[in-house]
Formats: structure tokens, sequence, C-alpha cells
């Protein structure tokens, strides 16, 4: 039996520990709803001035020196067109790489310091992979101020993260799966390709699906390398009526994009072009925001059947 | 794949182990073991934790290949053909083929039953439908299990309760007729109903198959296997018919261990 002084100073103690446990809580929520609050000002914000000039006229028009007439189809072409050649590249590269570096690579100090800067390379600022894919693709590679070119800088740009992403979802997969898989006589690869890749598409469908997101409003690196802000046309089809129907002439037309449309509606004086860059704001947001939705139906759908 | 020559009597030898030795780094975790394991019986392999008992079980299908940093040293023989499973020349995805392995927890892919138990047969080219039915239906009769889930082949794996998800183990590691099958403590998570349907299966198992079965749980040792080998600090201390070993130990650490005195 405890003195009842002791008793009386426990109390005292766990009721003041009670109390700041309480305040975290409270002062947490606040926080939240302040962040949330700021986000949902940003969107009504937009559409506010924007929603107005979003009708089927603005989005199948050329930019145009009078607001009123101007619309975004060149650059949500560009935008589309910028996506499909970073896809195509840093989707493969991206799984490639996270496969071998969490399933092939030898754990030594070299992959740590590899590792270490993959994740370095995700914080490097996009404007210096603007510079880089100037020198590289522009004028090495001669690619030119063109789709190809943008589409490459968005593609190294992401590539840390789709990297990383099937990096993490293939570590979750635990260790004994892999050994049933080897010990039954699985190469490598079979465990990879019948058990390890079905098994994390979530994470990594979902990490793709993020980067892309990332990727398409980026505007820093494409102004590097000069994506046009005027563009009164469309790249030529993809294809065509003749053999071999497909043309890839279009990898190497200039583009605008719709981060770009925006700067520079943005940076002109006059509120009729400022409703403009909102209702091109409010585009990409949806864009943005239905590819997360997706993402998150996707991993629901991928894990739905997967529990360790 | 499976025996080119016929298969060994029961009781001739079907691994024979001579000096092996087995170190994760420079860390020598096995001192010299040698063992002949018999055809067609089961061996249980304990010892304290630490000992090297799954060490050693592992050395059997090459499992430390997997992680880097491991070496093996002696000579591990497998009948039939006399294969040196630590040669260099011997592919480990072969041993693997020989020696099935069922794992301390029960580790179904995330696919179907069906699936589950085909893959070992697909992983040698078995592709034909009616070949794989065959022996998917087989492998589970032979483990116990075709009652319970032949109604719903194709439904998850994951949805078996776990004493079935481990026999479904079982089914996925003997489809495949290995020459040996590799238990590492396959109960230590299971109660005790579905503990002793794996022990009657592994009981039943010895007519076709080899089995080696690791376990810290001396009841079951002396309940299902023919002959027992103690381990401590990575060495043989004793190995001997189950019985003999039980009731009358040679070694005064075998009989400490047995009779709970540590471990």
């Amino acid at each position: 039996m405890l003195p009842e002084t002791i008793i009386l100073d426990l109390e005292r103690r766990a009721h003041r520990r009670r109390g700041i446990d309480r305040w975290f809580g409270r002062l947490g929520m606040v926080l939240t709803l302040i962040t949330l609050g700021i986000l949902a000002v940003l969107l009504l914000n937009l559409a506010v001035s924007g929603l107005a000039r979003i009708d089927w006229h603005f989005l199948t028009s050329f930019p145009s020196r009078r607001a009123a007439e101007a619309g975004i189809l060149s650059a949500w072409v560009g935008t589309l067109l910028l996506m499909v050649v970073t896809a195509s590249v840093a989707i493969p590269f991206g799984i490639a790489a996270g496969i071998y570096l969490e399933e092939y690579a030898p754990k030594n100090k070299w992959t740590d310091f590899i590792e270490i800067n993959i994740a370095n390379l995700a914080g490097v600022p996009s404007i210096l992979y603007g510079l880089m894919a100037l020198g590289l693709f522009v004028y090495s590679f001669r690619f030119g101020q063109s789709i190809l070119s943008g589409g490459l800088a968005l593609a190294c740009l992401v590539l840390p993260i789709v990297i990383v992403a099937t990096r993490e979802s293939l570590r979750s997969i635990p260790a004994t799966i892999r050994e049933a898989a080897f010990a039954l006589g699985a190469t490598r690869w079979q465990a990879v390709w019948h058990h390890l890749l079905p098994y994390s598409t979530g994470g990594i469908a979902t990490g793709v699906i993020l980067a892309m997101s990332r990727a398409i409003g980026e505007s820093a690196p494409l102004i590097t390398i000069g994506a046009l802000t005027f563009i009164a046309f469309l790249p030529p089809p993809a294809v065509i009526s003749h053999p071999p129907f497909l043309s890839f002439e279009w990898l190497f037309s200039p583009y605008s994009a719709l981060p770009i449309q925006m700067f520079n509606w943005v940076s002109r004086p006059g509120e009729e072009f400022h409703a403009n860059a909102a209702a091109a704001g409010l585009v990409l947001m949806v864009i943005t925001l239905s590819m997360n939705g997706v993402a998150i139906l996707i991993r629901r759908r991928a894990q739905r059947n997967i529990h360790w | 794949m499976n025996a080119p020559s016929s298969p060994p009597v029961a009781g001739s030898t079907r691994v024979s182990i001579r000096n092996l030795k087995f170190y994760y780094g420079t860390h020598q975790v096995l001192q010299g073991v040698s063992l002949d394991i018999p055809a067609f019986q089961v061996t249980a392999l304990i010892g304290p934790s630490g000992c090297g008992k799954t060490t050693l079980l592992r050395c059997l299908n090459r499992m430390h290949d997997l992680y880097p940093g491991n070496r093996y040293e002696g000579v591990i023989r497998l009948q039939p053909g006399d294969t040196d499973i630590l040669g260099p020349g011997v592919d480990p995805i072969q041993v693997r083929m020989r020696c099935g392995m069922v794992f301390q927890k029960p580790n179904p892919f995330p696919k179907s039953i069906y699936e589950n138990v085909a893959y070992g047969l697909r992983l040698q080219g078995m592709n034909r439908r009616r070949d794989l039915d065959e022996r998917v239906e087989k492998a589970l009769r032979e483990a116990a299990l075709w009652e319970e889930v032949k109604s719903r082949l194709h439904q998850l794996a994951h949805n078996l309760s776990g004493g079935q998800q481990q026999r479904l183990c079982i089914a996925r590691a003997i489809a495949t007729n290995p020459d040996v099958v590799l238990f590492d403590e396959p109960t230590s998570a299971l109660d005790p109903i579905a503990t002793s349907k794996i022990e009657e299966l592994i009981v039943e198992l010895k007519k076709r198959v080899t089995v080696i079965i690791v376990t810290h749980n001396l009841q079951q040792a002396g309940r299902i296997s023919d002959m027992t080998a103690f381990m401590y600090l990575g060495e043989l201390i004793e190995f001997g018919e189950t019985n003999r070993v039980f009731t009358n130990p040679a070694k005064p650490q075998t009989e400490d261990y047995i009779s709970g005195r540590f471990g």
C-alpha cells in the first residue's frame, strides 16, 4: 500500500501527461485543417476565375492574341505527347533499374553509394535537369527543341521516383516468398517475372502514376530547353495513310505544354489572360487529380488478393 | 528430371554428408559435419537454437547461395547419381528440383491453390493442362488436402487455414517427385491439431520420399523420426536410431539436452 501523498503525486503527474497528450491531438488537428484549408482556397480560387472560360472552344482552339478566342489545343496535345515519351522511357528504365538494384545487384559499398545517389537525384532541382537536357539532348544529340528532348528531360527527372517506388514495392515482399520460388528451382528472373513483379504491381503502378503527375506539371526544365509559348499548329500525326502507316516525325516537332501555356498567360497584363491561365490550371489540376485517383484504384485492386 | 536409375531401397544412403563446413562470411557455423541420411526414412535434426541444424538443412538445397558472403566446404553426395551437391559444376537449380523444401511459416504464393501446386511442375516445363491437372490432384491427395480443396482449386491459397496452407506447401514441394524433402520446423507456427495432421502426413510421406526435418520439438522428433541427429555448437554430437538416441544416448550432451537440462 503506497502512502497517500505518493498516490496523489502520481495522479497529478498522470493528469499533466494526459493534458499534453490531448493538447498535441488538438494542435495536430488544427494544423491539418489549416493545410487542407489553404489547398481548398487555392482550388476554389482557380475554379472561380477559370471555370467560366472552360468550354469546347477553349479546349479545341489554338492560342490567340485575343484572350477570348485563345484556347489550349496545342498545349494539351503537347502535354499528352510529352507524357507518351516520358512514360515510354521512364517506366521500362526505372522498373528495370529498380529490379536490378533490389534483386540482382550485390549488396556492397558501391550499391549503397548508388542507392544514396538515386535518392539525391530525386531531390535535384528540376531546372538542372533542364540544363542537362539542353546540353545533352538538344545540342549533343541534335534532337532540337522538340517533343523528344522535352519528354526525355522529364523522363530523367522522374526516373528516380520510379526506381525508388519499384525497389520499395519489391522490398515489401517477404523473403519467404522469394525462397519458396527458389526452393522449387526458379531462376532469379523466373522469381521476378512469375512472382515479385505480379505481387508488386500495385506499388509500382502507383509510383509510376505519381511520377507522371509530377512530370505533367513541370515547366522549368521545358522552358530551359525551349518549349514554345505560342504554337498555332499541331505536331504531324503519328498515324499516316500510306505505308508504314506509323510516323515518328512528331517526336521532332516544336511543342507547347499546359504549364508553359499557363506561364505565358500569367505573365501577360490583362485580366482576361489571367482567367485563361486559371482555366488551363484547372484542366491541369483535373488531369493530375484523376491520375492520382487512378493510382489509388490500381493499388486497391492489385492488393485485394495479396496479404502476407 | 526425376531419378534416372532405379531409386535406392529403404535403408540405403540417400544423402551422404562428409566433413561439411559452412561459413557466414568469416563466422564458421558448421564445424565439419559427417552424416549418412537413409533413404525413405524420416531423419530429425535436433539441438538448441544456434546449433546449426537449419544451416545444415539449407546446405542440402543450396539455399545459402541466395545470399552473399556464404561459403561451403566439404562434400554432400545425393543418390541416385552420386551428385556432389556442393560440387563446382553442379547447378543449384538442379539440386533444388531434387530436394524440395517446406518452410517454418506456411508461405503459399498469393495465387490459386492449383497454381501453387502446379508451379514447380511448370518450372520443369510441364504445360499440358491434363498432365498438370493429374499431378496437382495426386500431390494434393498425398498431402491429405484434396478432399478439403477439390471444389475450390482456383480460389486463393490465402483463404485456407494455417494448417491447410502448410499442407498446400507440402503438396507444392512433393508435386515434382523430389528425392528428398527438407522440412524446416514445419509446425512451429501451427496449433496442436494442425501439427498432428502434418506429423501424420510426414510419416506417410516417407513411403515415397526421404524426409529430413529440423525440429525444436523433441516429442515431435520422437514421434515421427526413424533417425535422430543431435547437433550442438555446429558439430554433430550424436546420430543414430531415434529410439536408441532418446532412451540410451551415448553422449552426455545428448542426454542433457533430451532430459531438458539445457536448450
